[in-house]
């Protein structure tokens, strides 16, 4: 937004200078008038958020908005940071990084010994979406119980069948209740015909 | 069990200190705080570890709100989505639709009429007015302050509401922006009605301030409590009065200049201690500040169309693609992210929640602190809690 800033693909060629090998790559955003993200791979996921910071032209102290994003289609899933400088006033540079896949893959160092705010984002994504953030001080899940298994923000999550109760259940809410309630969901004996 | 010592049962030649063999002396004692506590401003949760009267660890509690509004967000169109957007900080309903509407003209490059970004920066404004003066009532009844400082607070409070029940037809779930526009015109009697509450308002602070500012106990109760340091700030991604209450100088009115707030010339007030008075204090200043902006907006507002005629609002398909619009709102930055697959409901839409994130550094305030000086720390932080669970 702020023309200060290096573009996006000024900051990745500094990026590859400065971490030879590593895997940084521009996600274009087809967006009218967006810029491209930048997605750095998990192995220097963490220098490079370092340097993002601490570098003297950019100076990218301020992580806004941590967002997790389910991919069934790829197979991956996403976190996307939003970077801006409070002492330079300019960004955003958006940030993601993937995980291998969906199932047992899905470690990404965590990026809140570089920036405090991403304590509890990162958290609501482990909670969410099953990220698991190595490094992070206090990783519990964040707005759903302790005890809770699945990851409701992903794409495939399929709701338990005791999830909508109602007092006069019919249709789809009766047919779920009756696979969670059997007994009471049995016909109740028709009145007789002879009694008028 | 505590046992007093045998020599303090004999008369007392006068006042002393009774020695006591306290089989716990030394142990932490864990407080729940919440969710039904009143001073939590909803249904907020913290536990606290004492050690005698002082806190040495304090872990929020969130979720007891959590309606996953991310996913229900996923589930319909993008438009549907706005009245659910009311719901998130439900005293600014008015800054949460703008920055919704935002992120989305940004998605699809929606231009907005001259009127309607009037209109906006005026619903804005009455908002940080509106927001801030129940902050400092707020505070004040954590501070023990019962009702007067609270019910001058709604008073006022409720002079905003009425204009935004004429203008919308709801006093908090006011569903008003569009994407491209606002929903209807707010016409010259309404205008008329704002500009005699913009007039008023500053007499109102006085009195407000009168009571408040200067007071005894306001200030020993908060002057010195929870410094927050500009770098912890800065780190932990605290924004909006809080931020610059710790004196860093970023309100994103200046920063970004989003709507036509580049054309009005207002000032950014900065607190030195970071402390919880400067929270309230830059709270009084920054409603001062506001006062002049609606003055110029409502002097300056053209006539025109309030919605741009090209417009889609029913049967939105934006092209693939993402984006994130922010504001400044009364809590701090108040943006949305959205991902767009091309389909009528957006892939991926996020609320970035200033009450949860500013919420990041409260253990580190309270630290050393006791209870009562917690409860209003967290009020001078400012949540919702319709926010924070979301």
């Amino acid at each position: 937004m702020n023309p200060a800033m290096e573009t996006p693909e000024q900051i990745r060629d500094r990026l590859l200078a400065r971490f030879p090998g590593a895997e940084i790559s521009l996600v274009p955003n087809p967006a009218p008038g967006a810029q491209p993200s930048l997605c750095v791979g998990a192995a220097h996921l963490r220098e490079a958020a370092v340097f993002l910071r601490d570098d003297d032209a950019l100076r990218l102290d301020y992580c806004s908005n941590v967002t997790g994003i389910d991919w069934p289609k790829p197979g991956h899933l996403e976190v996307v940071y939003h970077l801006y400088s409070m002492a330079l006033r300019h960004g955003p540079l958006v940030l993601r990084a993937r995980t291998g896949n969906r199932a047992d893959l899905v470690s990404l160092p965590s990026l809140t010994p570089v920036w405090r705010s991403c304590e509890f984002q990162e958290r609501e994504v482990f909670d969410l979406y099953g990220v698991v953030f190595e490094g992070h001080p206090d990783l519990r899940r964040l707005l759903m119980w302790d005890e809770f298994k699945d990851f409701p923000m992903r794409k495939d999550y399929v709701e338990p069948p005791d999830y909508e109760w109602e007092p006069t259940a019919h249709d789809a809410v009766a047919a779920k209740a009756a696979l969670q309630h059997p007994a009471a969901a049995a016909p109740s004996p028709a009145p007789s015909p002879e009694k008028t | 069990m505590i046992e007093a010592s045998t020599d303090a049962l004999l008369p007392s030649p006068g006042s002393r200190v009774r020695p006591v063999r306290d089989p716990f002396h030394g142990d932490l004692l864990e407080v729940s705080m919440g969710p039904h506590h009143p001073s939590t401003h909803g249904v907020f949760r913290m536990v606290a570890t004492l050690d005698g009267e002082t806190i040495v660890r304090l872990k929020p509690v969130f979720g007891y709100l959590h309606r996953n509004h991310e996913k229900l967000g996923e589930s319909t169109t993008y438009l549907a989505s706005m009245p659910y957007t009311d719901r998130l900080d439900y005293l600014c309903s008015m800054t949460n639709n703008w920055a919704y509407a935002l992120a989305v003209e940004r998605l699809i490059g929606q231009p907005v009429p001259e009127r309607a970004e009037y209109v906006r920066v005026i619903l804005a404004e009455l908002t940080r007015l509106l927001n801030h003066t129940c902050l400092a009532g707020f505070l004040l009844q954590d501070c023990g302050a019962s009702g007067t400082p609270l019910m001058y607070a709604f008073r006022e409070r409720e002079k905003i509401l009425d204009l935004f029940e004429s203008l919308s037809g709801s006093r908090m779930m006011c569903n008003y922006q569009r994407f491209g526009g606002c929903r209807v015109d707010p016409g010259a009697h309404w205008l008329a009605a704002a500009s005699r509450v913009t007039e008023g308002y500053g007499r109102f602070l006085d009195e407000f301030e009168a009571l408040l500012t200067g007071n005894e106990i306001m200030m020993a109760r908060t002057q010195g409590v929870g410094p927050l340091s500009a770098k912890l700030a800065v780190a932990a991604g605290v924004t909006g009065p809080m931020l610059r209450a710790a004196g860093v100088a970023y309100d994103i009115r200046k920063v970004d200049g989003y709507g036509i707030y580049p054309r009005f010339n207002f000032r950014v007030p900065l607190g030195e201690h970071g402390d919880t008075y400067d929270r309230y204090m830059l709270r009084i200043l920054e409603m001062r500040e506001s006062i002049p902006i609606l003055r110029q907006a409502l002097a300056e507002i053209p006539a025109g169309p309030i919605m741009d005629p090209k417009a889609r609002l029913r049967g939105l398909r934006p092209k693939a693609g993402e984006s994130y619009g922010r504001i400044e709102g009364p809590k701090g930055e108040i943006g949305f992210y959205l991902v767009s697959d091309g389909t009528p409901n957006p892939y991926r839409y996020r609320v970035r929640p200033p009450s949860l994130i500013n919420l990041t550094i409260l253990e580190d305030l309270c630290l050393g602190r006791t209870i009562a000086d917690a409860v209003i720390i967290l009020g001078s932080v400012d949540i919702v809690l319709g926010e924070v669970d979301r």
